[in-house]
């Protein structure tokens, strides 16, 4: 039985108890295993960073968390209990936001309904309510506007807020899809390569937002990421992934200093 | 000048998801409705109202209807003219196996009807997309309209196999069938077209609207937010389908008076689909500019001639009126791809500048 008490941070942040553990998973597609026996943890209140070359692997687990992925082996736990095969909609329910590695805001939409759309699963009304404007349809929809316009002010998007989201550069674009994710006030947020084509301002500028994010409502964030430098100054704990396997875990500092990690990224000499 | 928004400042949220936030939106739609309800009926000739007011109001609502699936969930369908049939066609079994039944809740009643088919219809879209999707709801088309022409129930087993309108009244004020007048029906079409077209606003601009327009533009990433595709799907096609048969009803019982099968052939799904891609697809008022341009254009050029008195014979006007339309739309989906509504956007948006360029 693992501990629940978490550990101490450097930067002194309290990490709490195993919030989604990643139990032997082994996902194949026909004969290619994109991922191989690989047993992780992540614990409440942490920056969890899953690194590694390119085709490691790392994007199938984050589909794996996701639920858009079913693996043929291993267990998923959630909250202490194992999640049974489920459909992705029913994980995002759980609690579970993400972003995506390739944008995929949806283009017709302005960023308010786009960070709106991120409230949807908070949203009840039935749909005689919603013609009608009225009652609980009314009432929500104001509500959750007002947990939207927080999300948006805190991310610094307020004067977009009404911009067609096709519009928008990518590094906007890249801040409204993260709003999107944190309006749904997500147990726990996946970010697929977050500094994915930006430049070294839009890193620093995302940067600062997902550690506030952490900070600030205590979100649990596991994230795909390539920049190492990026990785290695925000992330808690990093896995370190190669052809499907888990060659480390660890803080930046003892995965940086692990022979299999320096190999993988640094080649062998033969 | 007369668009400015500036000074218009919101501060409440409440105020902010208002139907019209612009002042000058409003005042608008107020000089519109003021114009439908008091103006045309006072005023409008019979032939006014049997060739633009009903027809386009009619055309109007199906198009609306269509949208609902095709512009706003992007569920690409080809089987309209069908789900209206299903619509009247239940309108009329209601009204004659319940001659006590109210008319006007006839026709709201009978969009249930089309609603289930074409939730039924429907479930194909689960597993496919796009084109593929549309040869599905064109199976729809034909197996319906088949059906109405086989299946003699439906048209209480009459020798002609067409459904011929009874007279119906509302207190004694006959709203359908031949003695019913055209002012009535007027009242009854702008009636139920203003109510459901205020029903659709709200429910594309609400939870439901932006859960279809996320199942249009991704449907991979709406489901990963927690969206249930199969329930924005199918209650797309429900509403869609509710809309379109009421269309349906009102297109039989308030203007055509009777249908045969083939009315509700393929030929009025096109139209329907045309007045929704002209009007802009994803929006609402674009179906109202698109019902205008492609049912009463051919209307107001076919008055042209005679009125500068041309010796034009009556075939000649419908051949030019036919090539005239056509490169009417071909010209307006040029300088506008997205629609009649866009371009009523754009050029809000420059009066709301005007007359300063920035």
């Amino acid at each position: 039985m693992k501990d629940t008490d978490g550990y101490m941070t450097e930067d002194g942040r309290q990490i709490g108890g195993v919030l989604m553990e990643m139990k032997n998973i082994t996902l194949r597609f026909g004969g290619v295993v994109a991922i191989q026996d690989i047993s992780f943890d992540v614990r409440e209140g942490e920056i969890r960073a899953i690194i590694g070359p390119n085709g490691a692997g790392k994007s199938s687990m984050l589909n794996v968390i996701s639920g858009f992925y079913h693996p043929q082996e291993g267990e998923v736990w959630y909250k202490g209990e194992r999640r049974p095969a489920m459909k992705p909609y029913e994980v995002a329910r759980l609690g579970v936001a993400r972003t995506f590695q390739n944008i995929a805001l949806f283009e017709g939409m302005s960023v308010l309904d786009n960070v709106m759309t991120g409230r949807l699963t908070h949203m009840h009304a039935g749909i005689g309510a919603q013609a009608l404007w009225w009652g609980t349809a009314r009432d929500e929809e104001i509500a959750n506007r007002r947990k939207v316009e927080e999300v948006i002010d805190f991310l610094e998007i307020q004067h977009i807020r009404k911009t067609p989201v096709g519009t928008l550069p990518y590094g906007l674009k890249k801040r409204v899809e993260l709003a999107r994710a944190l309006a749904a006030q997500p147990s726990i947020l996946l970010l697929d390569e977050p500094m994915a084509g930006m430049n070294v301002e839009e890193k620093e500028d995302m940067s600062r937002f997902i550690l506030d994010v952490n900070d600030e409502f205590g979100t649990t964030i596991a994230l795909i990421e390539h920049d190492m430098g990026v990785v290695m100054d925000i992330s808690d704990r990093v896995v370190v992934m190669d052809y499907g396997k888990k060659i480390g875990d660890g803080t930046p500092e003892e995965v940086r200093s692990n022979q299999d990690v320096i190999d993988a990224y640094l080649g062998v000499a033969h | 000048m007369l668009y400015r928004t500036a000074g218009q400042f919101k501060t409440t949220y409440k105020a902010d998801q208002a139907l019209f936030p612009v002042r000058q939106d409003a005042v608008l739609l107020a000089i519109i409705l003021l114009f439908a309800w008091v103006i045309f009926p006072l005023t409008a000739s019979e032939f006014a109202f049997q060739t633009l007011l009903i027809p386009i109001m009619i055309y109007a609502l199906a198009a609306l209807g269509l949208n609902i699936l095709t512009g706003y969930a992007g569920q690409l369908s080809l089987g309209t003219a069908a789900f209206m049939g299903v619509g009247a066609y239940a309108c009329y079994k209601m009204v004659t196996l319940m001659p006590w039944m109210n008319p006007i809740l006839a026709i709201l009643l009978s969009g249930i009807f089309s609603a289930g088919v074409g939730v039924a219809f429907g479930i194909p879209s689960l597993r496919i997309k796009g084109f593929y999707l549309a040869i599905a709801t064109l199976a729809a088309q034909f197996f319906l309209v088949w059906l109405f022409e086989k299946w003699a129930w439906l048209y209480n087993y009459n020798a002609s196999g067409a459904i011929q309108v009874p007279n119906l009244d509302i207190f004694g004020i006959y709203v359908a069938g031949p003695q019913a007048s055209s002012v009535v029906q007027y009242f009854v079409v702008l009636g139920i077209v203003t109510l459901l077209t205020l029903l659709c606003i709200n429910l594309t601009r609400g939870n439901l609207g932006r859960t279809w327009k996320a199942t249009r533009d991704m449907d991979i990433a709406a489901e990963l937010i927690g969206i249930n595709l199969m329930k924005s799907k199918l209650t797309a096609f429900a509403v869609s389908s509710y809309v379109v048969g009421v269309a349906g009803a009102l297109f039989v019982f308030m203007w055509r008076g009777a249908a045969e099968p083939n009315l509700f052939d393929i030929p009025l799904s096109f139209r329907i689909l045309f007045i929704a891609i002209i009007g802009g697809l994803g929006s609402i008022l674009g179906n109202y500019l698109g019902a205008i341009l492609i049912v009463g254009l051919p209307v107001v050029l076919g008055i042209v001639p005679e009125a500068l008195g041309l010796p034009v014979s009556s075939a000649m006007v419908e051949h030019l009126n036919i090539m005239i339309v056509g490169g009417l739309i071909i010209f307006f989906l040029i300088i506008e791809p997205h629609g009649l509504a866009r371009l009523w956007a754009l050029i809000r948006e420059k009066l709301i500048l005007w007359p300063f360029p920035h």
